[in-house]
């Protein structure tokens, strides 16, 4: 009971935490913050490697080789895209004469 | 190997806090890149210590060949996908994401069970886990269906709907609570039976909740699955004792619900009215009603386009969906860049959800080298829109219909517009008169100080280009 009740604890926290860190995001910045979100949670591959030999026989086994799969699949491409779209972001070579404005 | 073990708890805690340091970079525009890369850099960590648990160890031959596969598959399919894919890859990977954690949840609930009585909260959290998960999953799916244009993306609605969609939701409830009474010796059912029916109602109902939402909704949507994908994650992070999962999971499905609720916001619109309000299916009603009022709309030439716009001396230009899904954005910088050299002062106004998603446009302006001090919100241009000569729309539509604001019969009234009609001269770019993703017609079109240049953004971009090129 106490390891539910300390993941509680951190469920709880981590809520907090969560609202705090992204309350004030320019909105420009919405669609990568989404998908570098959407990375993080791909941790779950974590979990898919520890159960992926858990449960014997052939179905166990394609669902955890499937488990690990999809998890890398959100881990991998998830933090290749943030970071394609991030690299948008980046300061370019500054063009001819753009008057400076607000 | 067996000292190191020790420390691989310490890892998950330092990859916990790469989590939380990375998603406060990722809100900043100056530390974004970082942010993402030490987010990453966490995650590679984690995966590596991983590999000292013995269980992982043992089974690296499974493992290892699945993260191989998974690694080229994330790969290939982000660097492949055109920046105007976006939405849809987010969605796809934040599938993948919910389909791993619903396998995580069921795997380690059979896990338990093999070995004796599973823990109620164990029961409990497995059941969240692969509900949610399973629901993100198809629901995803459903969602990248729609914005590829594999499926239609109109609001389909059908009667009875809410009773089907509420019964699949009950029956889910009915389900887990079956799996917790059999848990706690109440009942006895067949486990892996239950939990199959479980799965599959699940996965009906993602199908089932995201199939009645309109395109024009679909970011909002995936941002709620993201949020959804990192529950499950973090159920599944309750189940086998993991507080990496649970913190990494946690955050994202409270981070990812206030970005669904800023998302909504920025159209006007509550979340419970995305999920349930008939957008869309409510418009065509509307639109047909309306068409005929013996307004017309006024065709014009590239030749037309290119005079009004090289003489002008304020354009504004409005870009939307259309100017991404043709890829238009380089041509249309072309176009500016003419403009400039004519002494034309060029400024672009962004909508908040131009584009699919929050920021989307910006992205691809930026990937076109647009200047970024050109790009104003909303906000910022809307007061001089009455000052432009000419206001030049290419591929947007909803996000510039007066309806918004000055008819309360329309669904999108009260939505936040780009007041486009206040500009002396109005060039729209669009392919057909077709209405946008919300489904309704768009007055603006009707206007007489608007004309209408039909064709493909890209390709009719480059014709007014070509024409401006010649005048020069």
């Amino acid at each position: 009971m106490t390891e539910l009740l300390l993941g509680a604890y951190i469920f709880m926290l981590t809520i907090w935490v969560g609202n705090e860190v992204i309350s004030k995001v320019p909105t420009t910045l919405h669609t990568p913050l989404m998908s570098g979100a959407n990375a993080i949670h791909g941790i779950i591959v974590v979990g898919a490697m520890f159960v992926a030999t858990a449960v014997p026989g052939p179905l166990g086994t394609v669902l955890g080789f499937l488990g690990v799969v999809l998890g890398t699949v959100n881990v991998v491409g998830g933090f290749v895209v943030t970071d394609r779209m991030l690299q948008m972001f980046r300061a370019r070579p500054a063009r001819a004469k753009t008057p400076e404005k607000k | 190997m067996e000292e190191l073990r020790q420390y691989v708890p310490w890892v998950y805690f330092a990859a916990a806090v790469t989590f939380i340091l990375g998603l406060k970079g990722l809100s900043g525009p100056t530390t974004a890149q970082l942010g993402n890369r030490v987010a990453a850099t966490g995650m590679l960590l984690a995966v590596i210590a991983t590999f000292l648990e013995s269980q992982v160890a043992s089974a690296w031959l499974l493992i290892v060949p699945a993260i191989a596969v998974g690694t080229v598959i994330g790969v290939i399919g982000a660097r492949r996908v055109p920046m105007t894919a976006m939405p849809q890859m987010v969605a796809i990977f934040n599938g993948a994401g919910g389909g791993a954690a619903a396998l995580v949840a069921t795997l380690e609930y059979l896990n338990a069970g093999a070995t004796g009585a599973v823990p109620a909260g164990e029961v409990i959290s497995s059941v969240l886990g692969l509900m949610i998960g399973a629901v993100s999953f198809s629901g995803s799916a459903i969602a990248f269906g729609k914005l590829q244009g594999i499926i239609n993306a109109r609001a389909f609605r059908y009667a009875g709907q809410q009773i089907v969609t509420g019964g699949l939701f009950l029956g889910m409830i009915l389900g887990g609570l079956a799996l917790l009474g059999d848990a706690t010796g109440i009942v006895d059912v067949r486990n892996e039976l239950v939990l199959a029916i479980v799965a599959a109602l699940a996965l009906v109902f993602g199908v089932a909740l995201v199939m009645p939402i309109g395109g024009a909704d679909m970011p909002v949507v995936i941002s709620l699955l993201n949020a959804y994908t990192g529950l499950a994650v973090a159920m599944a992070g309750f189940s086998i004792g993991n507080q990496m999962l649970i913190i990494a999971g946690t955050l994202v499905g409270a981070s990812g619900t206030l970005l669904t609720r800023l998302m909504s916001k920025a159209m006007n619109r509550s979340l419970g009215n995305v999920l349930f309000g008939a957008f869309g299916a409510a418009g065509t009603a509307a639109a047909g009603a309306k068409a005929d009022d013996g307004r017309t709309f006024r065709e014009i030439g590239a030749e037309d386009a290119a005079i009004l716009l090289g003489y002008a001396q304020n354009v504004i230009i409005v870009p939307g969906y259309g100017l991404a899904v043709a890829q238009a954005q380089h041509g249309v910088r072309e176009l500016a860049d003419l403009l400039e050299e004519r002494g034309v002062e060029v400024k672009y106004a962004i909508h908040p959800v131009a584009g699919r998603m929050p920021g989307h446009m910006n992205v691809l302006l930026a990937e076109a080298n647009v200047p970024y001090e050109k790009l104003y919100d909303m906000d910022q241009i809307n007061d001089e829109f009455p000052r432009a000569d000419v206001a030049l729309v290419i591929g947007a539509n909803d996000v510039t219909n007066p309806a918004a604001r000055k008819d309360t019969s329309s669904p999108i009234y009260g939505m936040p517009i780009l007041n486009v009609d206040q500009a002396k001269n109005i060039i729209v770019i669009k392919r057909s008169m077709k209405p946008g993703f919300a489904g309704i017609d768009n007055e603006l079109y009707l206007d007489p100080k608007t004309g209408m240049l039909f064709g493909d953004a890209k390709e009719a971009v480059g014709r007014v280009v070509t024409e401006l090129k010649k005048a020069a």
